[in-house]
């Protein structure tokens, strides 16, 4: 159950980020995890709710995007999604190649509200 | 409505301080090693016939991770290294943090090899970096030979695959083989070894593993070129 300190983090990166955007409203949080990483998505959105649930934002989203193991070929230099752990590359077949991503357990975006009044700059970037 | 790109890990806070511990481990040329298996696989009886077999001039230390007592420090204590407990109080692994403040008591420069016998958990230990060389998976032939694939994260982040308490094959229904094949099927250069804390069968591999990754942490500290 490290979901819950998965949780917290997450909680706490969110409160470093918006430092610098002072009036924005987080609406959702984009993941990407490894399916290599030992994390369990519907424990981490359990815990991501209850830790919520001491904050003001409560309703903010967590979405949360599951990565294949990747690997890259040694001979022809493909990088491939393992299935089924077939490590066979499917472009020249080769059985040799290289670890690549798979264990990932990073941050990809952080939506948020902005009021006009309060950022219009960002308003007019949009 | 904006979305503001994120690039740092979820656990970044616990990346710094395992970089800094690597970087620290490093100019020391230091092996930190991270052991880690379901509770009852025989970390701790491992880690004892490894420091009984240790000439008592080798400079090893051991940090072990428990959730309550100190039973298994005290177990160590007997060979005469040092050995500190590191109780969590509840938390399931062992983090980069609960390292940093128990390292604090030791030098590291008087150092070649640290053993972090992680808390009994197959799955979260596997999340939290402590700046180590290379993770150590251990599995006992009284668990189930399909437990790489179950728990396919640990298999895959570890350099090395320890099956132990290999003399009880013969009594379980336990195939080795199945269960090499199965980690070499999530984790393809996975090296391995079959070892018994009984017997002290397998051993040697397991002690000629340690060194051989302790010659190359040596080779690898800044100063290898002075010495």
């Amino acid at each position: 159950m490290h979901e819950l300190s998965i949780a917290e983090s997450i909680l706490e990166a969110v409160r470093k980020e918006l430092l610098s955007h002072p009036g924005a409203r987080p609406t959702r949080v984009g993941l990407r995890i490894g399916e290599m990483a030992a994390v369990d998505p519907d424990s981490l959105s359990f815990c991501f709710e209850a830790v919520l649930k001491d904050t003001e934002w409560q309703g903010l989203q967590l979405d949360i995007r599951i990565c294949p193991q990747r690997r890259i070929c040694n001979a022809c230099g493909n990088e491939f999604a393992v299935v089924d752990y077939n490590i066979i590359c499917p472009a020249c077949a080769g059985s040799n190649s290289t670890p690549g991503s798979g264990d990932e357990l990073d941050f990809d975006y952080l939506e948020v509200e902005t009021d006009g009044t309060l950022a219009p700059e960002v308003k007019g970037a949009e | 409505m904006e979305r503001l790109p994120l690039k740092s890990k979820v656990l970044n806070e616990n990346q710094i301080i395992a970089e800094s511990l690597r970087g620290r481990y490093r100019e020391h040329g230091l092996l930190c090693l991270n052991l880690i298996s379901g509770p009852g696989s025989g970390k701790t009886a491992l880690l004892e016939r490894t420091l009984a077999s240790f000439d008592p001039a080798t400079r090893v230390c051991v940090l072990t991770g428990d959730i309550q007592t100190d039973n298994d420090a005290r177990r160590l204590a007997r060979y005469g290294f040092p050995v500190q407990q590191i109780t969590t109080g509840g938390t399931c692994h062992l983090d980069g943090r609960m390292i940093e403040r128990h390292l604090a008591a030791w030098n590291l420069e008087d150092i070649d090899l640290l053993f972090i016998e992680n808390v009994g958990n197959l799955v979260c230990p596997s999340s939290y970096d402590l700046g180590e060389a290379a993770k150590v998976v251990l599995l006992s032939v009284t668990e189930g030979d399909d437990k790489p694939l179950k728990y396919p994260s640990i298999f895959f982040k570890s350099d090395l695959f320890v099956l132990t308490k290999v003399d009880l094959l013969p009594y379980v229904p336990f195939s080795a083989e199945t269960a090499e094949a199965n980690a070499r099927l999530v984790h393809p250069g996975i090296e391995i070894v079959r070892a018994s804390a009984t017997t002290d069968g397998g051993l040697d591999a397991w002690l000629a593993w340690l060194s051989r990754r302790m010659a190359q942490a040596r080779q690898e500290a800044p100063t290898a070129d002075i010495v």
